[in-house]
């Protein structure tokens, strides 16, 4: 049976070997930078929430699979989130997207269409398909890319940055 | 020169930002559609409010682009006003031609906006000089958009015995179903593809991986596909799934996850009298678009120039990783 939406699943199960491997990280730690980014992209984007539509209310596990954290998004237009979790945690979600954090980056750098990574299984999505499709064209809607947001957040090192994403987009 | 008529690029948006794309790519015209059931691609967060339509507009026109109204599902009774007053916005921003299907909405825009130019919708499903006639005498229809379902010598033939355009489609999603008569989505969720504009809805979408990373794609309440560790996979629809069959198992019964791709049929459409060259795709993201639509620009100026192009790229964007001329180069296929 596909998994039932919102339903709480443990996070990791069939990830690569290093993600197991690396210790649980202090993820307390990134959450200051995760609630800045989210409302950055939130507070430069307000179109998105309506492209959106019912989804803005879903739970989005966003699922890199070479790492050992999964982030758990909620799109909320009034209070937008963005919270990281040890993989191997129990997080309640409506859809999971996961792929390697190479793949994800490449999707919200609008580097690669998303329809064809998951022909080619390099992405995968399970629960709420509805609210993927709808956060996947509200997001290719901008002109900029998430990728671009997601720098420009830091600052005076957004130049830095943007400069390592460009590094691991093109790792083969 | 090769003397050829150089044929319209028509590439497809699903938002505002992917008609920019489109158009910065080299698209001649785009086609889009507006939020609702009203086009055939009723997918969450796609599409176009009116707004941003009109915006579209300006943006292609100043480019020296045209924007083409997708308005081409078929109203059912009841709710007929809504097709209207789509065609009436549409007219009202400025669209370059409103493409329709059913005759409802062909005879109310030919009646009501007389001026507006008309292209007969794919889904139409008007494959026969009688046909595509009856619709050019009787609508002023300006364009056909053929069926998938002619070859080429077929395209060449019909072209010097109808009174319109003809525009083909050159690249993207295909399917053996009559156009505009599947109702296979219809079956399985009660939701329609010609009268919804939504062909596997997602709301009725699910997909699962087991450990060993074998997936599985369910419409609905019925399994349509499984597919083990590295294999590729095409759109959750009934007629690209496989099925446990009398003769076979796991069996495509009515056609592989495969794409359209006519590259190398470019130069004998163009002979064929085609005046414009369609890539499928509006559901598709900004990525695809700017490489499609890059590939086959170059691809319809090389030609037409007698060079010959490379656009050996358009593999990695098929569905399922696999291409085919369908029935543009063969009878045979399926």
């Amino acid at each position: 049976m596909p998994p039932h939406p919102g339903s709480p699943s443990r996070t990791g199960l069939g990830s690569p070997g290093l993600a197991r491997l690396l210790p649980p990280l202090p993820v307390f730690a990134l959450q200051p930078l995760l609630g800045h980014i989210v409302a950055s992209v939130a507070g430069r984007h307000p179109e998105l929430f309506a492209r959106m539509g019912e989804a803005c209310h879903k739970h989005f596990l966003i699922d890199p699979t070479d790492l050992p954290v999964v982030l758990l998004l909620k799109p909320d237009p009034h209070r937008p989130e963005l919270r990281a979790h040890n993989r191997g945690n129990t997080v309640g979600h409506d859809v999971r997207i996961s792929g390697s954090f190479v793949t994800l980056l490449r999707m919200i750098d609008a580097k690669t269409d998303s329809d064809a990574l998951f022909f080619n299984r390099e992405l995968s999505v399970t629960g709420d398909v509805e609210a993927i499709v709808a956060l996947r064209n509200a997001l290719d809607d901008m002109d900029s890319t998430l990728a671009d947001d997601v720098a420009a957040t830091f600052g005076p090192f957004s130049r830095p940055v943007r400069a390592i994403f460009d590094f691991a987009e093109r790792r083969p | 020169m090769t003397g050829l008529q150089k044929p319209e690029l028509v590439c497809p948006a699903g938002t505002p930002a992917g008609l920019r794309t489109a158009v910065d790519a080299g698209a001649d015209a785009v086609y889009c559609g507006l939020k609702g059931p009203t086009n055939a691609r009723n997918f969450p967060g796609l599409n176009f409010t009116v707004a941003e339509m009109a915006e579209g507009v300006a943006y292609a026109h100043d480019k020296g682009a045209k924007v083409l109204a997708a308005i081409n599902s078929f109203p059912t009774a009841g709710r007929t006003d809504i097709w209207k007053a789509a065609i009436d916005d549409a007219v009202s921003i400025g669209v370059d031609a409103v493409i329709a299907a059913d005759i409802g909405a062909g005879a109310y825009l030919a009646r009501t906006h007389p001026a507006q130019r008309f292209h007969l919708s794919v889904q139409a499903g008007a494959s026969s000089v009688e046909a595509i006639n009856y619709y050019c005498r009787s609508f002023g229809i300006k364009r056909v958009v053929l069926p998938r379902i002619l070859t080429v010598a077929e395209i060449a033939e019909l072209h010097s015995e109808i009174e319109c355009e003809i525009e083909a489609f050159i690249f993207g999603n295909i399917g053996m179903m009559a156009e505009g008569r599947c109702l296979l989505t219809s079956y399985v969720t009660g939701q329609s593809t010609n009268m919804d504009g939504v062909c596997s809805p997602a709301s009725h979408v699910h997909y699962a991986e087991d450990a060993d990373q074998n997936l599985t794609t369910r419409l609905g309440e019925f399994a349509i596909d499984c597919v083990s560790c590295g294999q590729t996979t095409g759109y959750p629809t009934i007629c690209k799934g496989r099925y446990d069959t009398a003769p076979k198992k796991g069996y495509y019964a009515f056609e592989e996850p495969v794409s359209l791709n006519l590259t190398k049929l470019l130069p004998d459409l163009m002979r064929a009298g085609v005046t414009a060259l369609k890539i499928e795709g509006r559901q598709r993201s900004r990525a695809y678009v700017r490489a499609v639509v890059s590939a086959f620009r170059q691809a319809v100026d090389a030609y037409h120039a007698g060079a010959d192009p490379d656009i050996s790229d358009l593999l990695a964007l098929t569905e399922g990783g696999k291409e085919t001329q369908g029935a543009f180069g063969s009878k045979t296929w399926r």
